[in-house]
């Protein structure tokens, strides 16, 4: 072994070391802080805890939109979280405008359920038209370029937004019932369980899918090596389209949920939730589905800790907290919690 | 085993006779537009008739050609980011804010605590830091210089999309903490969302500048936009800029020959971040404060835009995208809707249209022109390079 790559070894070693010091000391003032906390006020703590929670179920929907596009044709599809946004604007005016429901009940119900369908076909609409109309013909092209098209649809999709749901913030009635569950000093809103309710099922209907399904199989084997999926009679082209319909039908639901739960409506809401919910698929491994999910429900409990706790940076810091995970775990661990090492191909 | 034995590098280069020639002729042509335009509004407008005087006014204001050529000083930075070295950037509005915050701190009476007056234009007896404008220009470009390399350093290493998304981050949390920043344990850093004003003016020799003042402003950013011209034509055939095209072109090619990779990508990341901090300088002189709303994520994708627009690695491409964009995104969208408005009687909302605008402008370029409007012939090469050949392998680039 030659004195150079000795002394790489050791650099590397030092590296490590350095790491895994500074994550153990990261680690141990996290505890630190929430056991402080938790001592000051137990019920303060679950309450955080609750609502950074049944955010994270919302993160994991849109999350899982980033992670199968980039699974399968690795582009980082920045679109995703404008698509998010029009799917609250679409729910909003399917359920108060159109079916000019503000209030719940039985029949309330019947159009959730009506809209939670025609948002989900209209999100996977959406995003496979995108696919067709720009990403198709940029599948060969450098890498620079399809991710430049995906901002630029961000902004397109930013301007239906603004032209349909006008400049400013709207709030909206909800129709799912109002009340809330309290148990000692903790509150959960029916809200917060009617989300999870939905969610659960679809995450684990998604996990089916690509699983399970034939459909599925077509789907990973395409995220592997298209030439080899394409020899062996997977028509690609359509399994990418349906690549892009799953994600776009979650970012849908997560966009009824979201105007549901929170009552508004914004143009440029999808950013920063687009943005916090790359970080999540990030975190949890990029192109690992139960990654993704564990990532968003870890980074809404860090988030809900942060935003509620006595102790904490307080609501103003939230997004440089998550934007700092962000760029801490891809400079030390950019391959996310559950994610595998991939060398670099270059 | 060792082989890194430099080679002279000297007898490699170009021959240098005939790129000074080019290098004249686009001095002499710089200086014959800006003093035509400048000999244009001081001159010619006030005899013209009262019309066309207005038409001119409405349409192309004074005001807006000295901030189209702020942004053509960023453009240019991000250019040598993106066109050059081909790393995307998505958060350069950090820089842009940096630079805008130093001129605010340097260059006002934030800072009561202190009076420091260094060459600057107001009175001695104003408190707050007071140090002329041209100082902080490097100030700024050097802190802005500084922060890129602290995000470039643990980052560059990075795939390229990786990359992005963590520039992206760090232009989010950058305006946050100015933001933020009116209470860092106690103290008032940034003054909120009020921000910083008024910003010193500009010094001369001899005189201040008024807020208002078009003719020296306009050759002070004139200068500034020639040496950043002249930095990025310099750098780009010099031995570093030829080590950024080959990174763009093939990263792992290039570093076969010996090209250093981190230290050229982060080389790049400096120089983009110091005409970034220059061109926030710059704003915040034109504007008179900071003001820490301003800087958000459209400003990045206005300059992603013109660099894309004009032919990323093209210096006068950028340009032209940067003042085109530029002068559609202060005057010509509103002129044009108040024009269409007045015309046809209808109350559209002409300035709401610049998202699908730049979004379309991304998306078509990228579609149907990736060189952009003027390209650079390398860059054409390399970017259609795929198009024509047999399939590969799908995953691998």
């Amino acid at each position: 072994m030659s004195i150079l790559s000795k002394g790489y070894q050791a650099r590397q070693d030092r590296r490590r070391y350095l790491e895994r010091t500074l994550g153990t000391l990261a680690a141990l003032g996290i505890l630190y802080w929430l056991g402080i906390n938790f001592a000051k006020s137990p019920s303060q703590f679950f309450q955080a805890s609750l609502i950074g929670l049944s955010n994270g179920v919302l993160y994991a929907l849109i999350a899982l939109g980033y992670t199968l596009v980039y699974g399968i044709i690795e582009l980082i599809n920045f679109a995703h979280g404008d698509l998010f946004m029009l799917g609250t604007v679409f729910s909003a005016n399917f359920i108060s405008v159109w079916f000019g429901k503000t209030h719940t009940g039985i029949a309330a119900f019947g159009i959730f359920a009506a809209c939670l369908v025609a948002v989900m076909t209209f999100g996977a609409s959406i995003n496979v038209g995108i696919e067709r109309f720009a990403y198709r013909r940029l599948r060969r092209a450098p890498k620079l370029a399809p991710l430049i098209t995906a901002v630029g649809m961000s902004f397109i999709l930013q301007f239906v937004g603004l032209h349909w749901n006008g400049s400013g913030q709207k709030t909206w009635n909800s129709i799912l019932p109002s009340g809330q569950i309290k148990i000692d000093n903790v509150t959960i809103p029916y809200t917060t369980i009617i989300s999870v309710i939905i969610t659960v099922p679809l995450l684990i209907l998604m996990s089916w899918i690509v699983s399970r399904t034939r459909q599925g199989k077509a789907m990973r084997a395409t995220a592997q090596d298209q030439d080899a999926a394409r020899l062996m009679g997977i028509n690609v082209n359509r399994t990418i389209s349906f690549t892009f319909a799953l994600g776009g039908a979650l970012a849908g639901a997560a966009g009824l949920i979201f105007q549901q739960t929170r009552g508004l409506t914004s143009y440029n809401l999808g950013y920063q939730l687009g943005l916090i919910a790359f970080t999540s698929a990030v975190m949890g491994g990029i192109g690992n589905l139960q990654g993704a999910v564990l990532g968003a429900l870890l980074i809404g409990l860090i988030q809900g800790l942060n935003d509620g706790l006595p102790i904490g940076l307080g609501q103003q810091w939230s997004q440089t907290v998550v934007f700092s995970i962000l760029i801490l775990l891809m400079a030390f661990k950019p391959t996310g919690l559950l994610g595998k090492t991939v060398t670099e191909k270059v | 085993m060792s082989i890194t034995k430099k080679t002279d590098s000297k007898s490699r280069r170009p021959k240098a006779v005939k790129q000074s020639a080019s290098q004249r002729k686009w001095a002499i042509g710089f200086i014959v537009a800006a003093v035509a335009i400048w000999v244009f509004y001081t001159y010619i407008m006030v005899h013209l008739p009262d019309g066309a005087q207005t038409i001119v006014q409405n349409w192309f204001p004074p005001t807006a050609l000295n901030e189209a050529m702020v942004w053509v000083i960023a453009a240019l930075g991000l250019n040598i980011v993106v066109g050059y070295a081909g790393l995307l950037d998505l958060g350069f509005v950090a820089f842009w804010a940096i630079g805008g915050y130093t001129a605010g701190w340097f260059m006002s009476s934030f800072f009561r605590q202190v009076n420091i007056h260094i060459l600057s234009t107001s009175p001695k007896v104003v408190p707050g830091m007071h140090i002329s404008f041209w100082g902080v220009i490097f100030i700024g470009g050097l802190i802005c210089a500084f922060f890129g390399l602290i995000i470039g350093a643990p980052t560059l290493r990075l795939k390229s999309d990786y990359l992005a998304l963590v520039t992206l981050g760090f232009g989010e949390i950058i305006p946050q903490f100015f933001v933020n920043g009116s209470n860092i344990g106690g103290f008032n850093l940034t003054n909120g969302t009020q921000g910083i004003s008024p910003v010193d003016n500009i010094g001369v020799p001899g005189r201040s500048l008024s807020p208002f003042d078009f003719s020296w402003k306009f050759f002070i950013f004139v200068l500034l936009t020639a040496f950043m011209v002249f930095m990025s034509l310099r750098l780009r055939t010099g031995r570093l800029g030829r080590a950024w095209l080959a990174i763009r072109e093939d990263e792992l090619a290039a570093s076969m020959m010996g090209v250093p990779l981190m230290r050229t990508k982060l080389s790049a990341y400096a120089v983009g971040a110091f005409s970034g901090g220059v061109g926030g300088v710059a704003y915040a002189t034109h504007v008179g404060g900071v003001f820490a709303d301003r800087f958000n994520f459209s400003i990045s994708i206005i300059l992603l835009a013109m660099v894309v627009l004009g032919g990323m690695g093209n210096v006068w491409g950028v340009m032209v995208g940067a003042l085109l964009l530029a002068w559609i995104n202060s005057t010509g969208l509103p002129a044009f809707g108040d024009l269409v408005n007045n015309t046809f009687h209808t109350t559209i909302n002409f300035p709401s249209y610049n998202f699908l605008l730049f979004g379309g402008a991304l998306v078509l370029m990228m579609l149907f022109r990736r060189e952009g409007l003027i390209p650079e012939s390398r860059l054409k090469a390399i970017l259609h390079e795929d198009d024509e050949s047999a399939p590969e392998i799908g995953g691998a680039e």
